[in-house]
């Protein structure tokens, strides 16, 4: 304990040191001769070396002067600048790209010439420890739920315990005030009382924090107190049990969420492949052409991030349906019902559409950039977290998939794709012309491709090769189902992805790939026709 | 039978293609000139990472010929696409050596790329200079190995991590191939002798362009959340990278929490990443295009002007190139003569300024000294350095920690003249070594 005990009071006097004198601050309105020893600490963060600069935020925090946790922050954020011209002037990047002086908030403008002021990792986590104590009243209920998790894992001691109670009493977000109890039973763990340890460790028997395990564990070996230890055991048992529980649904949500990305990746091909019988190894390409698309209109709407998405889905949609319907005008319609011929062309034309990608964007990958609304998780609690991209990615996945179920059962256009891949001459005899339904599928599919590759661009790389990665996966998911079934094609993805997930902790990613084809490899032996097969005479 | 006749046909015409343009090339050069093979991928997955090298090569020799070309003769680059297909990398070496008559070649990236050229380089008694990082254990007479031994980034960046940041529990990640499995397998060596406890160590290994991360990335969250500092050891490469940078953003994992260190992130990858998820975490490389010396900034000037693009990042293996190619002009000039036996004598011992402020030396083992740097990513792509060594540090070709080469070195200068000198039994293992 008393190894550990060293920083924790160190950095108690840190906070102290911080906090007392801001207080005073507000107290009195007479900090002049704060000035200038702020002004002397900021330049001496500005012209330390890197090695230097964490001795130099010390004596920072040190300084009484509102400004502290300002110019704390804008080097935390990376928005903390020097003058170019003039060394000593330190400069506040403000959200609007315009210039603020560090030391008074004065407004500069935009028009000079600056020098970022770099801060390392070391330098964030130090930053961040002091500034925890001023979260934990901020607005937001992220920031005061990291502030109380940072607290834990510096170690709760007697300066910041006070106020974590004090932030319990008022606070109504549960899941902060849950790990504020927590953080709470903790510091009581460290309680020389026998009994205060003993109801510490009963309010913590439902505590997901990561260190509460760690805690549990040292009483549970090292009490002194045969009854505490017994006590922390039972404990630890409990909280494994709800771990397992949340590490199951964990793993769930991992194979959804995999499902729905192979979802995407096939469901374009169970129209071409499934509907229409062609064999289409672009179909990958069609997925890079629409990601590429998400790349350009990105590039030509660089303020709009944040609807980037929502324009690129139909423009990808559209563009890629274009390039489908070339290559079904260009190429397939001469080679129907000749699958091999088909096979290879479009593997030839896959390589052109790699190549034309690496000419016209070059070889090297695009940087798409992450919509705010896209990053971040939502935490259910400590220990499962749902991440955001993959949420809207499975709900994105759900949608498509059932207004393409809604185009083919409800819309004349289905009617006619439906009627050609049943019985062709048939359908021609009634009035279909069955060479522009072929097209308007292929087109159909190709777009959906397209909007895949949308999705795909927030998860992956934006490169020539994108496509390679998924078109295995997808004729896999394709055939698994039940080739010519969509319902086939949404429970086999979903199925592949959990059994996915569900293989990888104990078998290794590389391992579980190779299984999971094994397996689909005796399960088409058993049922050729996957797990939905079509049935009557349009089967044949 | 249709499908072999349409592969011939596809075969015959590649070929005559590459005939044909071979016959062109030919036809347009002068009679005395010396030429040098640029051996890159320009198609294909490796496209990516090899298009840079080509090019920097072409600019290097350009600016050669400016300064008045070597022994009086112009340089003449002679570029061949393997296409990132492993056997061709073979092929188009053969091609280079016995049509070119090349008289040096400057090539490959991936590991496998590089072992399948070697049989015939040194069959055919050629010169290669390969400029990425790699997993070591392999020295030979006609490669001359310009980027990192693991004793010159991975070793290092896991002593900054031990000593400097306190790490006390240790995620190895890489792509499931020779160059993480190897590098791996020296630093789970190493941390066990410097007393990391078993449980303390996590292996972990991942297909080729592996994009769903979710499970990994929890499972390494929970690894962290022991109570000991925690960090990961990236060997992942390429593409995979992206998705598994994002899904730790996602997921709430920063630097501050648990830092990733990479060796295979470098600015050319960045480049085509967002990087906000990335901030703060680590990588490790002989040079940093942020590093701010004379002959750096002269550098990226240059490349700037060729390359016709102010955006374009300069990076490790382009310094690799940069070294190399200047000893391999250094050597000539001491040789007098291109000659292959003359040029690889004449190689060890030569010394040229690398872009990071240090000279660097062609060893005897054929590899070369380097600065170690630490950088942490920044949000514009480039990196901080936080740490460096203060000196340059000798490539090791052999580990010393691991049990089969504990006792073997490479050098070529007489009188051991080997790669796989056991210092031991005071014998050459020859291609026993191997295996």
């Amino acid at each position: 304990m008393n190894t550990t005990g060293q920083p924790r009071t160190h950095i108690g006097r840190l906070f102290l040191s911080l906090l007392l004198p801001l207080l005073l601050c507000v107290c009195t309105t007479a900090y002049a001769q704060n000035e200038e020893a702020l002004a002397e600490q900021a330049r001496a963060i500005a012209q330390a070396s890197l090695m230097k600069r964490d001795d130099a935020i010390d004596a920072l925090t040190q300084v009484a002067h509102p400004r502290v946790p300002v110019i704390l922050s804008a080097l935390l954020e990376g928005n903390l600048y020097s003058d170019d011209e003039d060394e000593n002037r330190i400069l506040i990047e403000r959200a609007d790209g315009s210039l603020e002086n560090a030391l008074t908030g004065e407004s500069l403008g935009t028009d000079i010439d600056t020098k970022r002021i770099p801060v390392t990792t070391r330098m964030r986590t130090q930053i961040r420890n002091i500034l925890a104590r001023l979260n934990l009243d901020s607005e937001n209920t992220q920031t005061r739920y990291e502030a109380v998790q940072r607290m834990i894992k510096e170690g709760i001691d007697e300066n910041n315990v006070e106020l974590l109670k004090a932030r319990g009493e008022v606070e109504d977000a549960r899941l902060v005030n849950e790990t504020i109890e927590s953080a709470l039973a903790l510091y009581d763990l460290q309680s020389d009382n026998e009994r205060v340890r003993l109801s510490a460790i009963k309010s913590l028997r439902g505590s997901l924090v990561g260190e509460t395990r760690n805690e549990l564990r040292r009483l549970r070996d090292y009490d002194p107190v045969p009854a505490v230890q017994e006590a922390a055991a039972e404990a630890l048992e409990s909280i494994q049990t709800k771990l397992e529980f949340y590490k199951l649904v964990e793993s769930i949500f991992f194979g959804l969420s995999l499902g729905s990305v192979l979802l995407l990746a096939a469901i374009g091909l169970a129209i071409t492949f499934g509907v229409m019988g062609v064999i289409n190894m672009a179909h990958g390409e069609l997925m890079m052409i629409g990601a590429y698309t998400t790349w350009v209109i990105q590039q030509l709407f660089p303020d709009q991030i944040a609807w980037s998405l929502a324009m690129a889905v139909p423009a990808a949609f559209l563009v890629s349906g274009l390039v489908g319907i070339a290559i079904e005008r260009g190429v397939i319609r001469f080679l129907y019902g000749r699958p091999l011929e088909t096979l290879l062309a479009t593997f030839g034309l896959s390589l052109i559409l790699q190549q034309a990608a690496r000419t016209i964007f070059s070889p090297l990958n695009r940087s798409v950039e992450l919509p705010v609304w896209m990053s971040g998780s939502l935490q259910l609690n400590p220990a499962l977290s749902l991440t955001l991209n993959r949420l809207y990615i499975l709900a994105f996945g759900l949608i498509v998939f059932f207004l393409l179920m809604a185009i083919l059962k409800r819309t004349s256009l289905g009617l006619k794709v439906r009627a050609v891949s049943q019985n062709r001459s048939m359908a021609r005899a009634v009035g279909v012309r069955a060479s522009w339904v072929d097209a308007m599928t292929f087109g159909l599919g190709s777009g959906i491709a397209g909007v895949a590759g949308v999705a795909l661009s927030q998860l992956t790389n934006v490169g020539p090769n994108l496509g390679q990665a998924y078109i295995i996966d997808s004729f896999m998911v394709v055939v698994f189902g039940g080739v010519g079934n969509l319902w086939g094609t949404l429970v086999g993805a979903m199925g592949l992805g959990v059994i996915n997930k569900f293989m990888e902790p104990w078998a290794g990613a590389v391992l579980a790939k190779v299984l999971v084809l094994v397996m689909l490899i005796l399960f088409i032996q058993k049922r050729p026709k996957g797990l939905f097969p079509q049935k009557g005479r349009a089967a044949e | 039978m249709k499908l072999t006749q349409l592969m011939k046909k596809i075969g015959t015409f590649g070929a005559a293609c590459s005939l044909a343009l071979a016959g062109m090339s030919a036809q347009a050069q002068e009679e005395d000139t010396i030429k040098v093979g640029v051996l890159h991928s320009l198609s294909g997955t490796m496209a990516i990472s090899e298009t840079t090298l080509k090019d920097t090569m072409l600019m290097l020799i350009e600016e050669q010929n400016k300064k008045g070309g070597l022994l009086g003769k112009k340089l003449e680059p002679v570029v061949v696409d393997p296409a990132s297909d492993w056997p061709l990398f073979a092929e188009k070496t053969r091609e280079l050596i016995t049509q070119e008559n090349v008289d040096a070649i400057f090539g490959c990236w991936t590991s496998v790329s590089r072992k399948s050229v070697l049989p015939v380089i040194e069959e055919l008694n050629g010169i290669l200079f390969y400029p990425v990082q790699y997993e070591g254990e392999e020295s030979s007479r006609n490669v001359f190995y310009t980027g990192a031994a693991p004793n010159q980034q991975a070793i290092p960046a896991v002593n900054y991590l031990m000593n400097d940041v306190g790490i006390k529990r240790w995620v190895l990640a890489g792509t499931d191939y020779v160059y993480p499995r190897t590098t791996n397998k020296i630093l789970e060596a190493y941390l066990k002798a410097n007393g990391v406890a078993d449980e303390d160590i996590m292996i972990n290994y991942t297909p080729f362009g592996h994009s769903d991360w979710q499970n990994i990335v929890s499972e390494i969250k929970r690894f962290g959340s022991q109570g000991k500092p925690t960090a990961v050891v990236s060997t992942i490469n390429g593409d995979a990278n992206v998705p598994f940078y994002r899904e730790l953003g996602n997921q709430g994992v920063s630097a501050e929490d648990i830092p990733v260190v990479a060796f295979s992130v470098g600015e050319e990858e960045l480049s085509g990443i967002d990087t906000k998820p990335l901030v703060g975490h680590l990588a490790a490389w002989n040079y940093f295009m942020s590093v701010d010396t004379d002959q750096n900034e002269a550098f990226i000037k240059k490349w700037h002007e060729f390359i016709g693009n102010k955006k374009r990042v300069t990076n490790d293996p382009m310094e690799a190139h940069y070294i190399g190619f200047n000893m391999w002009v250094k050597a000539v000039e001491k040789a007098g003569t291109t000659d292959t036996d003359a040029v690889i004598d004449a190689m060890v011992g030569v010394k040229v300024p690398n872009l990071t402020g240090g000279v660097s030396e062609m060893l005897p083992n054929h590899h070369i000294e380097k600065p170690v740097l630490i950088g942490e990513i920044q949000d514009n792509g480039q990196f901080l350095t936080v740490w460096q060594t203060e000196d340059l540090v000798p490539g090791d070709a052999w580990s010393d920690y691991l049990e089969g080469s504990k006792n073997l070195i490479a050098d070529w200068t007489d009188p051991i003249n080997c790669g796989n000198y056991n210092t031991k039994t005071k014998e050459c293992l020859g291609a026993e070594a191997a295996e």
